[in-house]
Order: structure tokens, then sequence, then C-alpha cells
């Protein structure tokens, strides 16, 4: 008799989360924060002559989407920008104007300034997607894959 | 590392700025005869032109210099700070051999500087150099090659390194212009110039505006070559072909990480044959990987001045005996490693999977420039025991040691079957490390220290070649030599190789510090080993040491006792009797 009780609930409980994983399942495509994207799903292809960005990229390009990966210490205690990088970087790619670009990062431009993080410390990123050769007008940077009016937590 | 490079010039040349009037080339300049240079001349102070004196071996400069130089009124500096006049001739030449002494008079200011000119043989000694640089080769890296790849019997190696064998030797002093510690830039400008020069400058005497293309430059060999030779050039490098080594055959700028100025240079000098990495700096800027600012398409440009392209092995096979120029890109940056290309398939050989090693892009570039019945000049450099022996990562700088000797390999059979050929190995800078004894897992205990094995209880390593390859068999043996770095950042020590991919020692933290990677933390036994260079270094640096040179064949003569880098540059010239026009 006192098992029942509990019994329907918890299958309540269970039934109830199975819906929402398929509401939002299903609602993703539509629904703003939902594309993940990992370091691996950039390019489709890469090569000497140079690379390709995934049909994945191609396709959620003006979308928003969350990625996960380490903070690349910045040019300024606090910017507007930084780069995202697949493991913790030990050495800064903006610490010069001559640095070198690797090609598994992402600068993200954040909708407000925010204070920096533990290069060590695993993020997530949100914001919408934009890939193609773009100059930053105040630093004269040049970035082939940008987050825009992203935000980002620790995690 | 380069950061620290960057920030450690900038601080030496504020220095600079502050000292005496200057005169480039510097004073005890050794020049070779009719090889062009700038001359230039710094002044403290803002002064008129008519104030200015110079006498060159008490004459007027313009007679002995054969023409007059620009003056600038006012030089200026970072946020337009004032430094004074200056003057500056291009491109002159003196002929005939000599000591040049250059008095500079104006106000209260005065310089005097003395240039060495000197003259070559009059025929050449050998129509074939093969310059073969080990990026950072150190005395631990062929000691540790050796055991690693022959092995070792009751203290006796088992087999020699073809590096072991080359009879002539020399000492060479490494020290820069403004430091007594170098860089590759530095040293192999040395090299390939006869001047020494400044940390991080190729080509050039490091002057103090900001500008790093102005710079007073003087004649690469690869130009020197070119201009009084019809001889072939080849460079193969493991690294981008525009890194520091490479472009220092052919190249001029205050500031190595010019890389894509650099491609524009090596296209200026066309050389023959061009292997390595750093494709990125031949992409427009749209292209994704690129790592241009504009969008010259620096590959067709090669195509159009008559090169065939290579992009993989294969394509560089395919290549090995055709006619005409030949360049080979196989990777957007440097290339991947020989343990991570051939053997344990990380780095980034997922993505670039079928990269050419050494021994390849140094027959190829053999078989190629063995067509000119002028001869040639080829430069190859084992780069990445440096780039490998800046993380500390000991067994990839080793197993890359081993590679760069089996090029030499390569050489000293083409130079048995052409012994016209001058072959010259050498680094260009030393690292921190030296071999203490072997790391033995099966010593009793868990703290790895207590498994360190130095005098007679290091014994002798347990790796193994069964398959002939000259590489070990695996690297994490049981019994294994132990290389220790005496300087560094904070990093972790594991006392085992790396075998998920290159060591990563330290990260940077928000104060901007280097600090040690806790990636390593947790691997068994690892102790926490705390830097003793500046927190801003996040690599072990450049040792001071000097390197050794060692040579063969026709022109090897003249190597022997101690030198300086500048020296090794007037051997190559006299081999070739660049002093002496051939052509013209």
């Amino acid at each position: 008799m006192e098992k029942l009780p509990s019994l329907h609930l918890s299958r309540r409980g269970l039934i109830g989360a199975i819906g929402t994983l398929a509401f939002v399942a299903a609602a993703r495509p539509s629904f703003a924060a939902g594309s993940v994207m990992s370091f691996d799903e950039l390019y489709g292809k890469f090569g000497v002559l140079g690379l390709e960005f995934s049909d994945k990229v191609k396709r959620l390009a003006g979308q928003e989407i969350s990625m996960k990966g380490f903070m690349a210490p910045p040019l300024k205690a606090e910017a507007q920008f930084f780069v995202l990088t697949e493991v913790p970087m030990s050495l800064c790619p903006f610490c010069s104007s001559d640095a070198d670009w690797p090609d598994n990062i992402v600068v993200v431009y954040l909708s407000e300034k925010q204070t920096f993080v533990q290069p060590r410390q695993t993020i997530e990123v949100r914001g919408t997607l934009e890939y193609g050769s773009w100059t930053d007008p105040d630093t004269g940077f040049v970035s082939l894959l940008r987050i825009r009016q992203a935000e980002y937590s620790a995690v | 590392m380069r950061t620290f490079l960057a920030a450690f010039a900038a601080t030496t040349m504020l220095a600079g700025a502050a000292q005496a009037t200057t005169v480039y080339p510097l004073d005890r300049a050794t020049i070779l005869a009719g090889s062009p240079f700038d001359f230039k001349v710094e002044l403290n102070k803002q002064v008129k032109p008519e104030d200015v004196k110079i006498t060159v071996n008490g004459q007027d400069y313009k007679t002995v210099l054969g023409g007059e130089a620009q003056f600038v009124e006012l030089e200026k500096g970072k946020e337009d700070k004032a430094l004074g006049s200056a003057l500056l001739l291009r491109g002159l030449k003196i002929s005939a051999p000599g000591a040049y002494k250059v008095e500079v008079a104006a106000g209260d200011e005065t310089k005097s500087v003395t240039w060495n000119v000197y003259e070559t043989a009059g025929q050449p000694k050998a129509k074939n150099i093969i310059f073969l640089l080990g990026d950072g080769l150190s005395v631990a890296h062929r000691t540790a090659a050796r055991i690693m790849s022959k092995g070792m019997t009751e203290g006796k190696a088992n087999g020699r390194l073809n590096m072991d064998d080359l009879e002539r030797m020399a000492f060479i002093g490494t020290s820069a212009t403004n430091a007594v510690d170098t860089d590759s830039a530095n040293t192999m400008s040395a090299f390939m110039t006869g001047h020494k020069t400044a940390v991080n400058a190729i080509g050039v005497y490091a002057d103090r505006t900001p500008a790093s293309l102005d710079d007073p430059r003087v004649e690469t060999f690869g130009e020197a070559v070119r201009r009084t030779t019809k001889k072939s050039i080849g460079i193969v490098a493991t690294a981008e072909v525009e890194d520091a080594t490479p472009a220092a055959v052919v190249s001029h700028t205050r500031n190595r990480n010019d890389k894509a100025d650099v491609v524009g240079m090596l296209l200026d000098v066309k050389p023959e044959v061009l292997l390595g990495g750093g494709s990125a700096y031949f992409l427009g800027k749209e292209v994704p990987g690129s790592k241009r600012k504009d969008n010259q398409d620096y590959i067709k440009l090669f195509q159009d001045a008559g090169y065939k392209l290579a992009t993989d092995k294969n394509e560089l096979a395919a290549n090995a005996s055709a006619e005409g120029n030949l360049l080979g890109l196989f990777h957007t940056g440097n290339m991947d490693v020989t343990l991570d290309r051939e053997f344990l398939k990380k780095g980034t050989v997922d993505k670039f999977p079928n990269q050419p090693g050494l021994v390849a892009m140094t027959k190829v570039a053999l078989d190629r420039l063995s067509k000119n019945p002028d001869g040639f000049f080829l430069m190859v450099e084992g780069s990445s025991i440096d780039k490998m022996s800046h993380p500390l990562d000991w067994d990839r700088a080793v197993i890359e040691t081993i590679e760069f000797d089996q090029a030499i390999g390569v050489a000293r059979e083409f130079q048995k079957s052409h012994p016209d050929t001058l072959i010259v190995v050498t680094g260009d800078h030393t690292h921190g490390v030296s071999i203490i004894g072997t790391v033995d897992d099966d010593k009793p205990g868990t703290e790895m220290r207590e498994k360190v094995g130095t005098y007679a209880e290091a014994g002798f390593p347990n790796y193994k070649d069964e398959n002939g390859d000259g590489y070990p068999d695996k690297i994490d043996v049981s019994r294994r030599l132990f290389l220790s770095a005496n300087n560094g950042p904070d990093h972790y020590e594991t006392f085992r190789p790396k075998l998920d991919g290159p060591f990563v020692p330290a990260v940077q933290n928000e104060k901007k510090e280097y600090v040690a990677n806790e990636q390593y933390k947790d691997v068994p036994g690892a102790v926490f080993v705390q830097g003793n260079i500046p927190k801003t270094g996040d690599s072990g640096v450049h040792a001071v040491d000097d390197v050794v040179l060692q040579s063969a064949g026709p022109g090897s003569e003249e190597f022997h006792g101690y030198m300086e880098q500048s020296d090794v540059y007037r051997v190559l010239a006299d081999t070739f009797a660049l002093g002496a026009k051939q052509t013209n």
C-alpha cells in the first residue's frame, strides 16, 4: 500500500522527464539556445591548401549555439572578446599581433565585458555562430570563426 | 617562448637606444669583399647634416664607400619619441680587402669602428655544400640519440651515428649582438651572412626604429650564391619554411615573426627546392587555415613562377626526379614530429596523415639539385629538436635527433659519389639538458624519484631496435634514459615519455604568469618542479653553451678550434669562392 503512491509518482516524474526531453529535442531547430558545437565539428576537411568548414558550421551560421572549451589569456584584463580554445593554451594566441592562428580556436565577442577566468577552467559559451574572414577594426585581427553576442559561464 | 623573446628584445632595444652613437655594421664586423650591405649611423642628438663628419681610413666616406648617405634629420621611436639624427647608405660594396676604420664626428658625439673586409679563394674548393642544422642540437641530444638508436654494452656504444664520423670540427660561440643568449634567428643569420645580429633578427643589423623591415641589411648566403654563381639553392625544414632557420638563408627582417613577408622574400630569391611546413602563410586570408592578413595567394604566385607543388608524401615522391623548381608544403604549421608522425599518430597527424619526413625530403632535394652541373647549396634543418626541447619533451627531441642523423646519412651517401661536396653539421644553440642516468620502473617503491638511477645504480637502458629502422621499437621501456632540464617554468616531472602528445609543461594564469600544467599532476609519481626562470617564460630556454660543428669534404679543413657563428659563413664563402666573381 505504501509503495504504490511513490511508484505512481516516480512513473509520473519519469514520464514528465521523457516528455521534456522529447520536447527539447523536437524544438531544437527552431529554439535559440539548443545546438551544441564541439571543436571536432568545426572543419569538414583539413589540408595543406586550406581547411573547409563543416556542413554543421555552415548550417548553424547565424543561429545560437553553445560550445565548451577554455579561455585563452586575452589581450587586456577586461576585453570585449577572447579566444576559446580546445585545450588550455600554454601560449596566448593574441599576445602579439604576429601571433600564429591555431586551427582549434574560435573567437568569442561578448555582448558585454566580462572578467577573465583561469585558463584551466572549462567554460561554456553561448552566442550566435558566424564564419568567414573578418578583420577586427580595433585590433586588426583576422578571424575565421566567431561566436557573437556571447556570454559564458564556468562549468 | 615567442612572447618571452619579443619582450626580451624590446627591453634590450630600449637599453641600446640610450647608449653611444651606433654605426652599422658594428665594430669588428667581417664583410665579404664585393658583398652589398647597408651602412647606417645613428646619432643620439638631432644635428644638422653639415655638422656630421664621417671618414673611412682618413678619407671622406663618400670616396671610399662610393655614395652619399641619406640624412635623416630625426628618427622617431614608439609614441613619436625623438631618437636623434641618422645617416643611411644602402647597398654599398667594398671590393678591396683590408681593414676599414670608420670615424664619425657630430657635435660632441664621436664613434669609431673598424671592419675587416676579406676576400676568398679565387677558385671554389667544392661544387656543392650541404649545410645540416639541428636546431637546438646539444651534446645530450646526440648522446641520447646514439644510445637509444644503437644501444650500449658494458659502457661502449654498440654503433655510431652518422654525425659521429664527420672528422673535422670546431666549437661555435653563439651569442648575439645584444645578448649573451641567442635564438635561431640570430645564429642562422650569422651562419648565413657572416654578421652577428640581435635576437629575433635575420639578415639585418637591428636598428633603433620600430619598423622591422627597414633595418640595415647584409647579404645572405642565398643571395650571394645567386649573385656570383649559377648554382641551385635548396631549403628543407620540418618547421614552417618561413620559420627563422629556413628564412635566414634568404630573408631580411628585424622580427622573425614577419612570416607573411618572409614568404615574399623566399619568392624573390626563388630557391629551386623549398620543402617543409607553413602553408598557412601562403594562403590568402579568406581561406580557412590562412595566417595572412592580405589576400595574396602565394601558392599561385610560386606556380606562376614555374614551381611544381607537392602537398604530401606521394606527391613529393612523384616529383623526385622531375625538372624545374619544387615547392613542397606538407602542413599548415610546423610538421608533426617523427614520434607522432611515424609511431604514435598523435599531434595533428590525423589532420595531415601523409607527411614526408626529413629523410625523404632530403633525398628528393638532392636528386633534384644535383641535376645542376654548376652545383648547389642545400640547407637541411632538423627543426623540431628545438621545438620539442622547449617544452622539455626529451623523448620527442631525441627521436628528432635520430631522424636528423638519418638525413645526415643521406648526405654522406651522396658525398660518396660526389666527393666535391662539403658537408657541415651543426646546431644553432644548445638547450639546458643533460642525461643523468636512467629511470627504472622495476626499482622498489612508488616514488618515481627513487627509481632514478645515478652512477652505478643507473645500469643501462633497455631500448630495442628489432626491426632495424634506427629508432627504438618503443620509448616507454622499463629502464629508460633520464634527461633532465637545468631550467624551465613551473611544471610536473612525470619521469615518463609523453605518449598522449607533446608535453605542455606550463599554462598561463590570469596574472599572465606561467604555472605548472595540472594536466600532469595526477600522473602516478609526478612531482612538482619549481621553475627557475621568470614566470613570463612558458618553456625551457636556450643555453649559452657552445655548439659543436662537424664537417667533412673539401673546405672542411678550415673548421677548427673556437669560432664565432659569423666565422662559419667565411668558410662557406671561401669554399664556393664567393669573393671572386665566377659568372660576370
